[in-house]
């Protein structure tokens, strides 16, 4: 036990008060024992996890979040908020994948107060996963200085993606299949391009340029899209007047 | 007696020595009577005959069959109990007389002399370092030694020694070096006893047990093999604070023992001389704990249990069974044993037993736990006496069966393990259920001499810069034999805005916490973190400790470095340590964001609702009710009864339907109480204090307005697919059954032989638990049989016979009155076939009889099945529309297994009965009082407190997009009109502080408190500075 050459991941966890941290907390009267990975944050609720959370935590140095709450419809509140943690995760997932980071690395459990050895079974596994993922950028085979620098750029996006969330991808039945359905179907993959991916990529040049002007090519290269993808969003972002075209360095620089 | 009369009463008695109760024994049981009774307004004197409150639950290590740490559940309520402003707690007290009847009894009491005057003396503990006595400490069952004067135990209450019969001054009139170094002149060895009077309207006994002295029966050879302990000193020698730290060393040597034989039934299920034939109830799964504990200690351990039945009856016990049966090295042998030698060199003991398949084998073991069982309270005849009471034939407490709590004396109430051998559960909600009959005796004079708590004002240090405490408990070894408390110590040091930091070894006790109220004070901490346990039993205690320092309670943060650290990470402790740290310093960041808030108090509407008319729901019905409050009773079925309508008589003998036409009568003539029968709950809405539910029913739609709730909604019997039920009409239930010997069927009378077969539908991979009451039941039925039609074969095909309690002497006298009892094995289950022989059609039953090493066939006129009690259909609804969880076996699930056996998780909502798990009437009824009694501490308060971490907005950000409002369900927030426009305000009555607004919000406008962006990023910041130290201490290594 702790050789310094074995892989240490870091996770950090935010549980809910009434399920999932008190199956944590039976899980230890129980003595099931999984590996010292994990960190957890207390919240009343996993609604209360933003995405903000998320991303800050990725960008900081873990390797992978965990969110814990009462298995649907038994959440303490009468609000169901474990519905909305399933929603923030499902669109957390998509921009995880969409910027290269691997969605395996957010993952949402519910746990109940009386499922100690579930808590025990789901840390020993994920704690397994992220091992074998290893540091952020590894798995994707992304330089983690890149990742952070496009988690951090997705963060400054979240007030927006709030407002999508809110206004077009709510979904009407809090049953499990519909919440599931919805985040598995086409509509939201379309929605999803339409609203967030082109913002996301928007973001990330505007980010980019903050260091300097950039010529497509660089800028392609450097958010892993294509140069049409690239010159399509520039141009929506000069006709908004976030960017400018500068003829003398022949680069892209902040309007 | 009206407020004056009282006063003048008062003033008649010396020293105002008058109550409205006195519970006399402090263990859990009587702490749990007092608390209750405080909390709703009654003036409470807590007697004790030892020198501290605690009982016997302060001695055990562990409690079944979660693990929790014994001493870390019970101390917090020892805490509180001494904090109450309506607890007087009289300790090293015995009670002399009792004069008087109910709502004005005279109790006579003695204080033994401690020789210590407790307002003088500090708890400072030099006269304890000076005294030259050693002698045997009785809290470590005499193993290890203690001195003259002492502190019975580190969390005692008062947390001041006394001198026992043991100190050279007390003998000889010698050695007076104690008063010769206390500083306070607080040692007064001429102390007298003093005889003490106070009035009282009401009494609870709450006297506990005894635990089975084995010397009264030689073989056992206890006292003269020095290897042979008893259950209760092994607990001790488990404990952490145990005679040798948590290590498990024999008397002889003091050497690990790693092969370990526990011997069951000592004391118990035995027609002897010095034994008792009952079953102590607790002893299987106590064992199974031992066991499991025994292997966390020492993993290649070998553990012999020799046993009879093993009795896992209780709510999880059968997968705390399978649990401990399952571990490496583990050895259940059913097998009566015989202590034959010990070796004169090594001081092994060994054991002869006999097993069906090998005969005698003698085997030699390093130590043996002899699993005694439980006997009345020490002094019970004297003790009956002095209270005018009847007792049982076996020196517990005569009770009512109908309502355990009862005496036969009016106005004396017991509680706990002095109605017979049970659990602490048990013991925990006949403590509420006798302190919610109290209450109906009392509730005249309710609140006339309660007094309510002050706080000192509080200090506004929301302008200083955060200074920081830090305290790392030791938790006993729970803790710090994992993670390096001293290094986390010194570690949390280095942290910014840490101004102090200390370990200690138990952070919850009295002491502990009075020094945390002065650190607060004399060091200025306006922070405090604790590193210790979940904040979900603990976080309440200290935040009250950061109220009396007079700081604001939100300023407390917890460390959770044992629940999810140290018990989770045993095998790694450097790892565990630097979880700790992680822990703490994320903690420490969290702690200078936090702000001071305020809570408020919310209006309890005074009527409750009970979900479930059965005999449960009308109970706790009625004890609410006759407290003064209306109570909403809401039925299912056309009629109230519930399972009850279909048994007759019980085990004793009492006629069900005569007990339960009487019920009902008192329910639907009691003014305060509606019925609704036919009833649906259609929507239930609202939090404590103030619930809604809908209901409709016969009375046709109704909107119920309620401050608690109780979910009393039963159980349903299993339908058996197997054993030819439903396809032969003369395979039956126990119900069915029971119904027809009821009504004296002739089919049933008559017949000359009935099989009944045990465990259907339950013990099995569906339902992996035992449904507690079917033994019973058909020893009831076997009995009642016999007794119609003396002639009849009656065989009971069973697995463990588990008639717990009181209830083995008729498992007894049915086997003396010619009743068969057969064992079978799970996977060898009894074959049942209709078959004809001689034009006849009989059922013929074949079983492996073990005992004969045969199959057997028997011809059955009649077979009764002991089906299964399953949760009930409509469990997921209730479950759904309360907000309340199930538990894996999908009973409802309780707020705590051992201290909380009748609240839910959920503020307000009690549960009993059934729904909580399978249980006889006599112990449904008992639950349903505790229920009463814990819904009266809500009840009979105009307000209950809600917590001051709800939601604010920020009007400068609020850009009125409306999402919040959509968001909460609660109805909590609107818009309003402000100069600037419309913004959204929260009302926070009705706020619960979820904070799903929080993520619905895109501008940040709205906030939790307590759980703001800037405390959680904080977390989250100090999480991510591990990866330097965990960079650095990988370069260093």
């Amino acid at each position: 036990m702790g050789s310094g050459s074995k892989v240490r991941p870091k996770i950090l966890g935010f549980v809910c008060n009434w399920c999932c941290y008190g199956g944590a907390d039976l899980c230890g009267v129980s003595r099931f024992q999984y590996p010292p990975y994990i960190r957890l944050i207390r919240v009343m609720c996993s609604a209360r996890v933003d995405m903000a959370h998320v991303f800050l935590a990725l960008s900081t140095g873990q390797d992978g979040v965990f969110i814990g709450g009462c298995h649907l419809n038994d959440c303490h509140y009468i609000t169901n908020g474990n519905y909305d943690a399933f929603s923030m995760v499902s669109i957390c997932n998509k921009i995880l994948g969409h910027i290269g980071v691997n969605p395996d690395r957010l993952r949402l459990e519910w746990v109940s107060a009386g499922e100690g050895i579930r808590f025990a079974n789901i840390m020993n596994e994920f704690g397994a996963q992220i091992a074998k993922l290893g540091p952020l950028g590894q798995s994707e085979g992304i330089d983690e200085q890149v990742l952070k620098f496009r988690l951090e750029a997705a963060a400054k996006l979240v007030p927006y993606i709030k407002l999508v969330q809110t206004e077009r991808m709510s979904v009407p039945v809090r049953t499990e299949e519909e919440y599931h359905k919805f985040f598995t179907s086409e509509e939201f993959n379309r929605l999803f391009e339409e609203t967030i991916a082109e913002k996301l990529a928007i973001g990330q040049i505007i980010a980019l340029l903050q260091k300097g002007p950039l010529a497509t090519p660089e800028i392609s290269e450097a958010l892993g899209l294509t140069p049409s993808e690239v010159s399509r969003f520039l141009i929506s972002s000069s006709r908004q007047k976030f960017v400018r075209y500068d003829e003398g360095l022949k680069r892209y620089a902040l309007a | 007696m009206e407020k004056e009369q009282i006063e003048q009463l008062r003033k008649l008695l010396p020293d105002s020595n008058f109550g409205d109760v006195m519970v006399v024994g402090g263990g859990i049981s009587g702490i749990q009577a007092s608390l209750d009774l405080a909390t709703v307004g009654f003036k409470v004197y807590l007697v004790d005959s030892a020198p501290t409150i605690g009982g016997h639950m302060a001695q055990l290590d562990k409690t079944f069959p979660s693990n929790d740490c014994s001493m870390c559940i019970e101390s917090p309520k020892f805490v509180e109990c001494n904090r109450h402003p309506n607890i007087e707690i009289l300790t090293y007290t015995e009670v002399d007389s009792v004069e008087g009847e109910p709502g004005d009894f005279k109790v006579t009491l003695l204080k033994k002399p401690r020789y210590v005057l407790e307002d003088k003396c500090t708890g400072c503990t030099v006269c304890v370092e000076y005294c030259p006595v050693v002698y045997p400490d009785k809290f470590n069952q005499e193993i290890s030694k203690n001195k003259a004067i002492h502190i019975y135990f580190a969390q005692a209450i008062p947390l001041k020694p006394y001198i026992d019969e043991s100190c050279l001054y007390l003998k000889e009139g010698k050695c007076t070096i104690c008063q010769g170094v206390c500083q306070n002149d607080a040692i007064d060895l001429k102390q007298k006893p003093e005889k003490v009077v106070i009035k009282v309207g009401a009494v609870i006994l709450a006297p506990g047990y005894e635990p089975f002295d084995p010397k009264l029966r030689e073989e056992y050879r206890y006292g003269e093999f020095e290897n042979v302990v008893t259950s209760m000193d092994y607990e001790r020698l488990l404990c952490a604070t145990g005679p040798y730290e948590g290590e498990i060393l024999r008397a002889s040597d003091k050497k690990h023992p790693h092969k370990i034989a526990w011997v069951h039934c000592v004391g118990s299920r035995q027609v002897l001389p010095g034994g008792n034939s009952y079953c102590s109830a607790v002893c299987c799964t106590y064992t199974q704990k031992q066991v499991i504990l025994t292997k966390d200690h020492d993993a290649e351990a070998q553990c012999f249990i020799f046993h009879n039945d093993v009795r896992s009856y209780g709510k999880d016990f059968e997968r705390f069974y399978q649990r401990a049966e399952n571990l490496p090295g583990i050895h259940f042998i059913r097998s009566y044993i015989t202590i034959v030698k010990e070796d004169p060199e090594t001081k092994n003991v060994t054991i002869r037993y006999s097993t069906t398949n090998d005969g005698i084998k003698e085997e030699e073991f390093d130590i043996v736990v002899l699993s005694v069982g439980l006997t009345p309270p020490r002094n019970f005849e004297s003790l009956a006496e002095k209270f005018g009471i009847e007792l049982e034939s076996h020196g517990f407490c005569e009770v009512n069966p109908f309502n355990p709590m009862e005496t036969s004396r009016p106005g004396i109430f017991i509680s706990g393990a002095f109605q017979g051998p049970i659990d602490i559960p048990e013991s925990v909600f006949s403590a509420s259920g006798a302190g919610s009959q109290v209450g109906e005796l009392l509730n005249f004079r309710r609140g006339n001499l309660a007094k309510e708590r002050i706080y000192p004002p509080e200090k506004d240090v929301s302008q200083e810069e955060p200074k920081v405490g830090v305290y790392v408990c030791h938790c006993g070894a729970n803790i710090g034999r994992i993670v390096n408390v001293p290094s986390t110590v010194e570690y949390a040091l280095t942290l910014p805005n840490v101004i102090h930091a200390e370990e200690n070894l138990f952070i919850c006790s009295t002491e502990a916490a009075a020094m945390l109220a002065k650190d607060i004070r004399e060091r200025g901490l306006n922070r405090v973190i604790v590193a210790a346990c979940t904040p979900r039993t603990h976080e309440p205690l200290f935040r009250d400790t950061l109220r009396e320092a007079g700081i604001n309670q939100y300023y407390y943060e917890m460390a959770n470095i044992r629940e999810h650290c140290s018990w989770v990470h045993s095998k790694e402790k450097e790892e565990a340590t630097r979880k700790a740290q992680d822990i703490i310093r994320m903690a420490a960041a969290r702690a200078c964001h936090l702000e001071p808030l305020q809570e408020f108090d919310l209006p309890v509407d005074k009527r409750a609702l009970v979900v479930g008319g059965g005999v449960a729901g009308m109970t706790c019905a009625l004890s609410i009710a006759n407290q003064g409050h209306e109570v909403y009773l809401v039925e299912k079925n056309t009629e109230l009864g519930g399972i009850a309508r279909k048994l007759h008589y019980t085990l004793e003998g009492l006629d069900v339907q005569a007990y339960l036409s009487d019920l009902i009568k008192k329910v639907y003539q009691h003014p305060l109480l509606h019925v609704y029968t036919n009833a649906t709950i259609t929507e239930a809405s609202g939090y404590v204090g103030n619930f809604v539910t809908r209901v409709k029913s016969d009375r046709g739609l109704t909107e119920i307005n309620h401050g608690a709730t109780v979910i009393a909604t039963g159980a349903d019997v299993y339908k058996p697919t197997e054993y030819l039920y439903g396809e032969d009409d003369r395979v039956m239930t126990n119900l069915e059954l029971e119904e027809q010997v009821a009504r004296k069927d002739e089919r049933v009378v008559s017949a000359e032989s009935m099989v009944m077969i045990q465990c259907v539908g339950c013990r099995n991979e569906d339902r992996n638990y035992c449904s507690r009451i079917c033994c019973s039941q058909s020893v009831k039925n076997a009995l009642k049989l016999k007794e119609l039609n003396p002639c009849m074969d009656i065989y009971i095909l069973f697995r463990d016979m588990r008639t717990y309690g009181f209830k083995e002497d008729y498992y007894r006298e049915a086997a003396g009155k010619d009743v068969r009892f057969i064992r079978y094995e799970p996977q060898d289950k009894p074959v049942v076939e209709a078959v004809k022989e001689g034009g006849k059609s009989i059922l013929r039953v074949t079983v492996t009889d073990y005992v004969l090493g045969k199959k057997l066939e028997l011809d059955a006129d009649l077979i009764a099945l002991a089906a299964a009690v399953v949760p009930a259909e409509d469990r997921k609804e209730v479950a759904g529309l309360f907000k309340v969880t199930l538990s894996p076996d999908e009973f409802f699930q309780e707020a705590h297994v051992k201290l909380r056996p009748v609240d839910f998780g959920a503020e307000g909502i009690f549960l009993c009965g059934l729904a909580h798990y399978p249980k006889l009437m006599p112990e449904s009824i008992s639950q349903a009082y505790g229920a009463a009694g814990r819904a009266l501490t809500l009840l009979s308060h105009d307000t209950v407190t809600a917590s001051g971490s709800v939601c604010e907005v920020d009007e400068d950000k609020c850009i009125s997009c409306g999402a919040c409002i959509m968001a909460c369900t609660y109805g909590a927030i609107d818009f309003y009109e402000t100069p600037r426009g419309r913004k959204a305000r929260v009302n926070a009555v009705l706020c619960k502080g979820d904070g799903l607004c929080n993520t619905k919000c895109a501008t940040g406008a709205i906030s939790l408190k307590h759980y703001t962006d800037e405390e959680l990023f904080s977390q989250i910041l100090a999480a991510a500075a591990n990866k330097e130290t965990t960079q650095q201490s990988e370069t260093e290594a």
